[in-house]
């Protein structure tokens, strides 16, 4: 009745390479910590128009985000009371049975040349009140993205933090080829795992996938001259340029929050000392000068400082200098070995590979009260990655079963495995909110 | 056992197809080398084939310092241990004897850690074998470095003697 539906403005999405392997998509375990987690109905889309509704389930598509956020538990469809289509179908009394505060309808109407509406509603079960309606226009393709920015929608609603499932993350995958021959691919895909889409394979290894902070652009590190050279690509159009190409290593590359500069470690000048390259001008700006090894650079989000990894101390551990030079600052103190920071969004924690008893585990560092928390329990952990909103941390682990991604929610809680056994998959990158 | 046969039968067929090995990076030689850590390796090499009057080129002579080309490190490590000196040192005299020859040093480190740290960490791996085979008697020009971090293992397993094999710098000829 009070029905508030908004519409969503869509951009269509320009793919850059169409060509993708099924056996790359990522399938999603959760492995650890549902308890805690508030339950929400969500009942299964109906279905307006021909014979053959369109692949995407759209209900389960929300369903899943939900629940690998571990602030919710979707109720199976199967334990539903019913499956209300309109709001004038809602019996709110054996929702409210079900001990759920929050139900979530929706529905899929086919239109003329093959697009369709599709529209959601979230009620308040208890008030038995519609909290929120959405409804927007689709093509067949873009309908488990409409899935992700509802899911988006729900998650701000119900937690007051804005949603992240509308994301992409890169990664790179390694396919043996018969030894010594490898496959490289740096891989986009949405943060669920589908949808992925190489957009650089090689022979040679590939590392260290970065996101410029518009999402428009990929920076990495490719081996494919025999040696480590960074280049920066256009998502939309796949082409790319090289931007550090100097005797010695180029590694290590973190684009600035404004985008206008590239952090990076180079050795040219005889040992991996961090640099700035403003990629306006070409300018390099060093801003490190020490004999041990500095890499591993990235940014504070105010871009003031930035973080990195050095052994200057005789191991690794992490280290602050701000942009415009002077004192460098020691920020980890515990275990054997403190590499490969990130900052978390809102710049309160940075996580790195934390190792201790030859374990490497992710940690947190509280950057007000200096707390060490170690968030999992694996023994080879690497690439630590913030979903933009900084409620999940995605990173590379590997143990006899293989090697995955996997992702622990940033107060340790809930821990989940995405990855296919038939590979090796690693270094994860999450990228920036996407406008919808 | 199936396994020690298989080994030895690399070792013998490595020695025998050494030249042709030669130059490449690949798992090949690789699995050859790393079999070789610890004490037996020059000893089973010489016990098949003999030491003396070997005809062919000295790089190919499987009695030869020569013929053993990966340097091992410890981890998190770039000091060149005592045993490894010896292998430097006979690399240095063949380059300072044949300045046309000239060699790339390979750095490379075990699987624990970050991928760019141990990037860093082979680069300096290498830099360390560089620099004493320049200080042996090399020159400057005939080596070059370059790392691949944990990228290239030679040992794909999660434990300390595959890790032992993959902290290496591989000494690669590009010209004799």
């Amino acid at each position: 009745m009070f029905c508030v539906f908004k519409r969503l403005s869509f951009l269509l999405l320009v793919a850059s390479i169409s060509a993708h392997a099924q056996d790359d998509v990522l399938k999603i375990r959760i492995t650890q910590g549902i308890e805690g987690a508030q339950p929400i109905a969500i009942a299964p889309f109906s279905w307006i128009g021909g014979n053959i509704p369109p692949q995407t389930d759209m209900a389960q598509v929300i369903a899943d985000d939900l629940a690998r956020s571990a602030r919710f538990a979707p109720i199976p469809f199967s334990e539903l009371p019913s499956k209300p289509a309109a709001a004038d179908q809602v019996n709110f009394q054996d929702f409210r049975m079900l001990g759920t505060p929050n139900l979530v309808i929706g529905r899929l109407t086919q239109q003329a040349n093959n697009r369709f509406v599709a529209e959601f509603r979230l009620f308040d079960v208890f008030r038995a009140q519609q909290i929120t309606g959405f409804q927007v226009e689709s093509s067949a393709a873009d309908l488990r993205r409409k899935a992700h920015q509802f899911s988006d929608i729900i998650y701000e609603r119900l937690t007051g933090e804005r949603g992240a499932f509308d994301t992409r993350i890169a990664y790179i995958t390694e396919h043996k080829l018969g030894d010594p021959k490898r496959r490289y691919r740096l891989i986009v895909a949405d943060s669920d795992g589908f949808n992925p889409q190489p957009t650089l394979q090689s022979p040679a290894p590939i590392l260290s996938p970065t996101w410029s902070p518009d999402g428009q652009q990929l920076a990495y590190v490719s081996f494919e001259q025999e040696r480590p050279r960074i280049f920066i690509q256009q998502l939309s159009t796949g082409t790319r340029r090289m931007v550090a190409d100097f005797p010695g290593l180029n590694s290590a590359p973190s684009f600035s929050p404004d985008g206008s500069r590239l952090a990076m470690a180079l050795s040219k000048d005889g040992n991996p000392e961090i640099y700035l390259l403003y990629l306006g001008s070409n300018r390099l700006q060093r801003l490190t000068n020490n004999p041990a090894i500095d890499t591993e650079p990235a940014w504070a989000p105010d871009g003031r400082s930035i973080i990195f990894t050095s052994d200057r101390g005789g191991t690794p551990n992490i280290y602050r200098v701000p942009i415009t030079g002077g004192r460098e600052e020691r920020l980890t103190f515990e275990g054997r070995y403190n590499s490969r920071a990130t900052f978390s969004p809102q710049g309160t924690k940075i996580a790195f590979v934390h190792a201790v008893d030859g374990r490497f585990s992710i940690a947190t560092l509280d950057m007000e009260n200096n707390a060490l928390r170690i968030l999992t329990d694996t023994r080879l952990d690497e690439s630590p990655s913030f979903a933009p909103n900084g409620s999940m941390i995605l990173y590379a682990t590997s143990d006899d079963e293989g090697s995955s991604l996997a992702a622990v929610s940033t107060d340790g809680r809930v821990r989940q495995r995405l990855g296919v056994a038939l590979q090796v998959v690693r270094e994860p990158a999450w990228g920036p909110f996407r406008n919808p | 056992m199936q396994y020690r046969i298989t080994k030895f039968l690399l070792i013998l067929a490595s020695a025998a197809a050494l030249a042709a090995c030669e130059g490449t990076v690949g798992t090949q030689e690789g699995t050859t080398t790393g079999s070789e850590v610890g004490t037996a390796s020059s000893s089973t090499s010489s016990a098949v084939m003999p030491s003396s009057g070997f005809q062919g080129h000295p790089l190919d002579d499987p009695s030869s310092m020569l013929s053993r080309r990966t340097v091992y490190f410890d981890f998190d490590s770039s000091e060149i241990k005592p045993d490894a000196r010896g292998i430097i040192e006979a690399h240095a005299e063949y380059l300072s004897s044949n300045r046309s020859a000239s060699i790339t040093l390979e750095g490379h480190a075990d699987e624990r850690g970050t991928r760019e740290y141990n990037v860093a960490l082979g680069e300096r791996r290498s830099n360390a074998v560089r620099q004493l085979i320049t200080l042996m008697g090399a020159s400057g020009q005939q080596n070059r470095t370059v790392s691949y971090g944990e990228e290239r293992p030679v040992c794909s397993e999660h434990n300390e003697s595959c890790w032992s094999q993959n902290r290496r710098v591989e000494i690669i000829y590009r010209t004799r």
